[in-house]
């Protein structure tokens, strides 16, 4: 198995990242703020800051909560609705907390017929989730199937979190979740 | 070039050709490679000229459309007193399509590069790079990239010296085939909805911001700097003699039931069975090539004898009933089931679907439901006929083509292959066995 971010050794956010405990705490004070604001020069309109907005909300908490969509909306000038509406959107956004490791297994159409459905069907078994997207009763592990993670030729590709990994087979998933425990 | 990049004596390595080379990645790398030495000399000529230079080049959209690059670029009136915008579509999400993914990843300046030519050609001072929100490391290495590159003065106010203003940013999605259509992507730029904005107005008239912005993939204008550096000639002479219309390399992602999947840069022209079967090595544990959908999964399903007479290039693929699109390769051999595969399909589509236009919203669902119903072995002789029905109605209806293009493989796949729908039917076989194909 290879791993596709450790060559650049550019994956963003590690594993364990999320605090589900402090929803009401602002995230965009400090630092977190002032990336914001570096962020708004980028583009003629704030709302364009929304995206990447969101981005950070979900580093920093591990999904994104209801508090966090008002500080954002609040701050680009928008409706805490409409922020839910783009949220809602796009699938990549947490709007409820997931196990401190969230898989997402590809299994489109040319991982697919490379048997990418024995790879979900063995972390299921072996993370204790049983079922795409039940966390497993210790919270550790989400497991997800994903529409097309874009590494077609290295089937079958899956995320843990914000990492990356190729060519994953059902006799390296042991193997895999070893790493995230 | 299979995985981990070894390269084959039949390709020629063009954009594809420090895949591997770690200190590629770097600017100093880069440079060493003779990087950047196009921008320069870009920065230098009136942006006309170099759009002249691209036209003459016969360089086409490499995301799926192959639209005419320098055509698309002279929609952009110069001096027109608006900012103008360059977005590069860098959301790769077309299942079969992963070589943008590699460009960025061992190249990103080289695709800078090309984002700074690009933006300068069209009047623009502030260009996006749009890369889908599962690309970590593409994300990762293009951020540090332009670090590097805005440290060095490479890229922003007074670009290399010239006194031009050329900022790049990166702008990560967030999971949504949609927002590869331009129009979505501008959008979900703007921070809403990937939902695609009916044309015209087209974008070079009104797009990101409401003003005039130019979208193009990373793949087409990672090629510019090579233009500029060897010439509109050298670039034209890479393709088929008698066409003048398809040049210079293609970069191939390869994949499904292949011996060697990978990327692969050939010329235009090649000849596709000899691509599949020697440069790629064939089907697997010595079974045969059934089906090969050439140009990611929104193209006409062939079979393998119309694979092997056609060459590969826009007018190449056209003959053999198919397209070139973003030369996503998805080759299926012959122990799968066909339904199986297509349902498959369908349901990205389905998921896939920003659920704006009806004919899509119910028609990907539809037509899913139908699939996967005849492949659990419920199927009537009446579906295959209701499925194309519904194909027929999805088609050429809606604001963007993602209707059609989930309706192409089913009515493409049932022509084709209508005899293994027809035999799961009849047998009621959960499993089908797949049928034989001559």
């Amino acid at each position: 198995m290879s791993h596709g971010p450790s060559a650049a050794g550019g994956a963003v956010l590690k594993a364990g990242h999320g605090h589900h405990d402090e929803p009401h705490v602002p995230v965009f004070v400090g630092d977190t703020r002032a990336k914001l604001d570096d962020l708004l020069t980028r583009y003629p309109s704030k709302q364009a800051a929304l995206l990447p907005a969101l981005w950070m909300l979900q580093q920093a908490r591990g999904w994104v909560s209801e508090a966090g969509m008002a500080e954002i909306a609040s701050l680009l000038d928008i409706t805490p609705a409409y922020v839910k509406g783009v949220v809602s959107f796009y699938t990549m956004y947490h709007q409820h907390p997931v196990g401190k490791y969230f898989i997402q297994v590809c299994t489109t159409s040319p991982c697919h017929v490379c048997g990418a459905e024995d790879v979900v069907k063995a972390f299921l078994d072996q993370t204790g989730c049983g079922e795409l997207g039940v966390t497993s009763l210790d919270g550790r592990y989400t497991v997800i199937e994903v529409e097309c993670l874009g590494a077609c030729g290295f089937a079958t590709p899956i995320m843990v979190n914000e990492d990356f990994l190729e060519s994953v087979t059902p006799e390296n998933v042991s193997d895999v979740l070893k790493k995230y425990q | 070039m299979g995985y981990p990049h070894q390269p084959h004596p039949r390709e020629t390595l063009v954009l594809s050709k420090h895949f591997g080379e770690g200190d590629a990645r770097s600017l100093d790398g880069w440079k060493k490679r003779g990087g950047y030495k196009a921008l320069e000399t870009a920065l230098g000529m009136d942006p006309v000229a170099i759009q002249n230079v691209v036209k003459e080049s016969g360089l086409r959209g490499r995301g799926g459309a192959g639209f005419p690059t320098g055509l698309k670029w002279s929609f952009m009136k110069i001096g027109d007193g608006k900012p103008h915008y360059l977005c590069c579509n860098a959301d790769e999400s077309e299942p079969g399509t992963f070589k943008d993914r590699e460009i960025m990843r061992w190249t990103p300046h080289a695709l800078i590069e090309g984002v700074a030519i690009g933006a300068h050609a069209i009047g623009a001072e502030n260009a996006y790079i749009y890369i889908r929100g599962e690309f970590t490391e593409p994300i990762a290495v293009m951020e540090a990239a332009l670090v590097e590159a805005r440290n060095a003065g490479v890229v922003g106010k007074n670009a290399m010296g010239s006194g031009k203003t050329v900022n790049v940013w990166v702008h990560r999605g967030a999971g949504a085939y949609i927002c590869g259509e331009e129009t979505a992507l501008m959008n979900s730029i703007e921070g809403r909805r990937g939902n695609p904005r009916i044309k015209p107005p087209f974008p070079a008239v009104a797009g990101l911001f409401g003003k005039p912005t130019t979208i193009n993939n990373v793949e087409t204008l990672t090629a510019v700097p090579h233009i500029l550096n060897h010439g509109a000639d050298w670039y034209k002479k890479m393709s088929r003699p008698d066409n003048p219309k398809s040049t210079g390399t293609k970069l191939w992602s390869v994949c499904g039931n292949i011996q060697r999947p990978g990327n692969y840069e050939v010329e235009m022209g090649f000849p596709f069975g000899e691509f599949l079967n020697d440069v790629c090595g064939g089907a697997p544990q010595g079974r045969t090539i059934k089906a090969v959908i050439p140009g990611g999964c929104s193209v006409p399903i062939i079979t393998r004898e119309e694979a092997e007479r056609a060459v590969m290039d826009y007018e190449g693929m056209m003959a053999v009933g198919t397209m070139l699109g973003s030369a996503g390769c998805i080759v299926i051999d012959s122990a799968q089931s066909m339904p199986r595969q297509i349902a498959r399909l369908a349901r990205f589509y389905a998921h896939e679907s920003c659920a704006q236009c009806t004919q899509c919203r119910e028609g990907t669902a539809w037509t899913t439901k139908i699939l996967e119903r005849i492949v659990a072995g419920d199927g009537t002789a009446e579906d295959l006929d209701t499925l194309l029905e519904i194909g027929e109605n999805m088609t050429g209806k809606t604001i963007c083509v993602l209707s059609d293009s989930c309706a192409t493989p089913v009515s493409s796949g049932l022509a084709k292959f209508r005899h293994e729908f027809e035999a799961l039917i009849k047998t009621k076989t959960v499993h089908a066995v797949p049928a034989v194909v001559a």
